[in-house]
């Protein structure tokens, strides 16, 4: 099979998997092993096209790209097509998401087993696989934007599954609507760079931007695109969503709230990294909100009970840290740390899912303990996860971290590194507290589970050697492969820096002892700790007050507005038809005094119209004569 | 040194009086009568023209005599209609005829 | 200036008819008012005799002169039930009556007006005295078939009157 008649063939990659929710949709809800077993056929199928599309685009010529389009629109001023990109920044992103997605799929036969809901389940899965895939091959801002609504249409969906749950349907909601705010401001850039370049393709985009010279215009097209990645990958203002999506199915917060939904944020920041890199203020912006997102995040997990909790808070810690790369131009760092952690996170929610799974449903981590015992292929896959989380060598998380920090240093972003560095303490901290709690440690909640079946280790275990290995695309030891592939167009090549990585190494190993030493051991009491910053303990575990905030704000701006408004219509609007009618009734009462019924008056109007008449007439003519 | 601009101002003024009496009169039976003042001076309009504009044509003669005919005839239906109302109303002044007001 | 004999009888003649009209409109009593009206007729047929349209006069003189006052005459005296020097009073509408005065005195002004400066395209012809035998040759050649639908509309208008002023059926 020739190149391009594979890749010709990539427009199957995303069909497959609609293919699949369309025949699940209309035609076998009522079988569900069948549906699931249509599904898992559907995006495996995708992950082998995206294995030997990836395989291709690796192994040739270093910037081929494969694009395809065809006409959808085409009116004065505005042409839309439809079409495929398959360049090595695609290529990664397909087999990144057919790989976890297929992997979740698999683990989902285990964990949804009995599920009322299991065809439409595999349906939702099917759609989002196609969506997100979708939007990852997409050529142009248009279509991508489809799709990005889609995943978020699926993300409403498979949060609110269990939809007999209250906090389940609020948590759709929320997530939906913040994500809406975000894809507002979104499509207004869109619609900006539809206005002012005319086009929306990528490549195309990426020529014209070079040459434009009118910063504000470009700052505010970038700001606005910003607002999109801000809402998909949960950035501070608009991160309040991922926390309580939580309350879908753990495999469905492994695939999308940690693999690939908040993904496509960070993609977007790669794709269209031409437009944010022409602005160095939209750049700097990038950054810190990336990072204070990280920061942020990682604080508030440092004191959560729940376990899916702390993941959630810890993906928007480390997609803080993915942003952070994107604001400080160092592309490829961000990319490789989305492709790392889509392994190692995903394997963590799979694996607090088996433990969920095993302890019926609880997921309060001071209720387990012990879980080592009876559930060892959980546990150690789930510390293999913790550890490449942490940033340990030789695991893929140290490779992708590391390359971030190197990036922030190197590239003088002296106070990014520091908060980085930071943020890498905490986070080893929290991970190997929740670890040292829940499978090790002195409760005894966990010795009545049992291992989960073999359905749900086995993507667990390959998970994790994803893990281990996945680093070594990107290691300076051979020759930063992935980076050959990935880069933004200017993009500096650092040195790679033994003392960096010493240094973040042993901040790592330093987060994991401080745990040990608190929840292991127990030298420190952590009861003694949380007396002592009383204050502080409770502003982090209310996660700053932040829905409080915005649940105030709401009521305030968005009632008050409406009150504003409701008076708007009932007076003035209202006001302006009633008077209408009020005049014509007024007026109506005041003529009828002209039909008094006498013939004179009549004639008097009459002869009143025929002298104006006349005198207009004669004026007319006697001012031609003259 | 009396031209066809005598004449018409002539007729032009005897209009204007029948015009005020049918606005301003109170009694229908001096209304038609004003009526009749204006046809008169219509008449007169149409003669002089007849022998100042197209001298020995008398089309224009013809035509007010034609006009007498027809003023004729509407004095007599009018007198009649009148006489009717009267009858009904046991009154000939326009003030009671208001029926149709508002 | 050469005031010829013609011009005075104009003068006198056409003051005659507009004092008289004016009788008819401002007297109260309609007895009066129907006098001042066989007068004006008279005065207007006078008129006709200065145009040289001395048949026209005549018609005048026995039609509305001697047939349509007397008919006028006639109907005052049946819808007379008042005081006679009551009967013709003016409108009480005093807006109407101010309007329609006023409205009169623009009306005049603007044809005099117009008709003082205009330039009208006046033949002096001596007249033929046959004028009734140019009306006669036009009533019953070109225009037979007016003649014919006034006949028949005088016809109509009689047997109308007729049976409106008999009134409806008195059972």
């Amino acid at each position: 099979m020739s190149l391009q008649s594979v890749l010709s063939h990539t427009w199957l990659i995303p069909f497959l998997p609609f293919l699949a929710f369309a025949l699940i949709g209309l035609l076998f809800h009522r079988w569900p092993k069948f549906s699931a077993l249509l599904s898992i056929l559907a995006i495996a199928g995708s992950f082998v096209l995206s294995v030997m599309a990836a395989f291709i685009v690796f192994t040739g010529p270093n910037d081929a790209v494969f694009e395809v389009a065809a006409r959808w629109l085409d009116m004065p001023g505005l042409r839309v097509d439809m079409g495929l990109l398959v360049d090595p920044l695609t290529a990664v992103m397909l087999v990144v998401v057919t790989t976890v997605a297929l992997l979740v799929q698999i683990y989902s036969l285990g964990y949804m087993h009995g599920d009322p809901g299991l065809a439409s389940y595999y349906s939702f899965q099917s759609l989002f696989a196609g969506s997100m895939l979708g939007l990852v091959i997409s050529n142009n801002f248009g279509q991508m934007f489809v799709f990005w609504e889609l995943v978020g249409i699926c993300s409403y969906l498979l949060i609110g599954f269990w939809f007999g749950r209250d906090s389940a349907k609020e948590a759709a909601k929320k997530a939906f609507i913040t994500n809406r705010v975000g894809d507002f401001g979104f499509l207004l850039g869109i619609l900006f760079l539809q206005i002012v370049f005319g086009t929306l393709n990528f490549n195309e985009l990426a020529g014209q931007v070079a040459g434009y010279s009118n910063a504000a215009v470009l700052i505010t097209i970038s700001v606005l695109l910003l607002f999109g990645p801000m809402g998909k990958s949960a950035q501070f203002p608009l991160h309040v969503w991922l926390p309580d999506a939580m309350e879908g199915p753990t495999p469905v917060s492994a695939l999308i709230h940690a693999a690939t939904m908040v993904a496509a944020g960070v993609y977007l920041l790669a794709r269209a990294s031409f437009i944010f890199s022409s602005s160095a203020e939209t750049m700097t912006l990038i950054a810190v909100v990336g990072g204070f997102t990280a920061l942020f995040a990682a604080s508030i997990a440092l004191v959560q009970n729940d376990i899916k909790r702390i993941l959630a808070y810890s993906t928007l810690s480390q997609l803080g840290y993915m942003v952070m790369a994107m604001g400080i131009g160092a592309m490829t760092a961000g990319m490789f740390h989305l492709m790392t952690h889509a392994f190692f996170k995903s394997l963590l929610f799979l694996g607090a899912g088996s433990v969920i799974h095993a302890m019926a449903d609880e997921q309060n981590i001071w209720k387990m303990g012990n879980l080592n015992k009876k559930m060892p292929a959980t546990t150690w896959t789930f510390v293999i996860g913790a550890l490449a989380l942490a940033g340990i060598p030789p695991l893929s998380g140290f490779w992708s971290k590391d390359e971030i920090l190197l990036g922030a240093f190197a590239g003088g972003h002296t106070g990014l590194y520091i908060l980085g560095s930071l943020v890498a303490f905490m986070t080893a901290f929290y991970m190997f507290r929740l670890i040292f709690v829940a499978f090790f440690g002195s409760n005894h909640g966990g010795e009545k589970a049992h291992e989960s079946p073999a359905v749900m280790t086995v993507p667990l275990v390959i998970l994790a050697i994803l893990a281990v290995v996945a680093g070594f695309v990107n290691t300076p030891l051979m020759g930063n492969i992935f980076g050959h592939y990935i880069s933004a167009p200017n993009a500096v090549h650092h040195e790679p820096s033994m003392s960096i990585m010493i240094i973040s190494s042993l901040i790592a190993l330093a987060g994991i002892c401080l745990a040990w030493l608190i929840y292991q051991k127990q030298v420190i009491s952590h009861e003694a700790l949380k007396e002592r910053f009383s204050a502080i303990y409770q502003v982090l575990y209310n996660k700053f007050y932040i829905d409080e905030f915005y649940a105030l704000l709401i009521k305030y701006c968005v009632d008050g507005t409406a009150k504003v408004l409701e008076w708007f219509d009932l007076k003035v609007v209202n006001g302006a038809v009633n008077g209408l009618a009020y005049l014509t009734g007024r007026s109506g009462y005041g003529l009828k005094y002209t039909e008094n019924g006498q013939v004179q008056t009549y004639a008097v109007y009459m002869y009143a119209g025929i002298v104006v008449l006349l005198i207009s007439a004669l004026c007319a003519v006697f001012t031609v004569l003259a | 040194m009396i031209g066809f601009t005598h004449y018409l101002i002539f007729a032009t003024l005897l209009f204007g009086i029948g015009l005020f009496g049918v606005l301003a009169k109170r009694s229908a039976v001096a209304v038609l009568m004003s009526v009749e003042l204006m046809l008169n001076a219509v008449n007169i309009n149409f003669v002089a023209i007849s022998k100042y504009i197209v001298p020995n044509a008398g089309v224009g003669q013809l035509f007010a005599l034609f006009v007498i005919v027809v003023a004729a005839a509407e004095v007599a239906v009018g007198l009649a209609l009148i006489i009717n109302i009267f009858r009904q109303k046991k009154s000939v002044d326009l003030h009671d005829f208001n029926l149709l007001k508002w | 200036m050469n005031i010829g004999f013609a011009d005075v009888a104009f003068i006198l003649i056409a003051g005659f008819t507009l004092l008289t009209a004016l009788g008819v409109v401002l007297l109260r009593n309609i007895v009066h008012s129907a006098i001042m009206l066989v007068f004006s007729f008279l005065g207007v047929a006078g008129i006709y005799f200065t145009l040289n349209a001395g048949f026209l006069g005549l018609v005048q003189i026995m039609v509305y002169a001697g047939a349509i006052s007397v008919l006028i005459i006639f109907a005052i005296m049946l819808v007379m039930k008042d005081d006679p020097e009551k009967t013709n009073l003016p409108s009480p509408n005093i807006p109407n009556i101010l309007s329609g005065g006023y409205l009169t005195a623009l009306l005049v002004a603007a044809l005099v007006g117009s008709i003082w400066f205009t330039k009208f395209p006046v033949k002096v012809v001596p007249a033929s005295g046959d004028d009734l035998g140019i009306l006669a040759n036009l009533m019953l050649g070109d225009y037979v078939v007016p003649f014919e639908a006034a006949a028949v509309l005088l016809l109509v208008a009689v047997v109308g009157a007729i049976i409106l002023a008999k009134g409806a059926d008195q059972k």
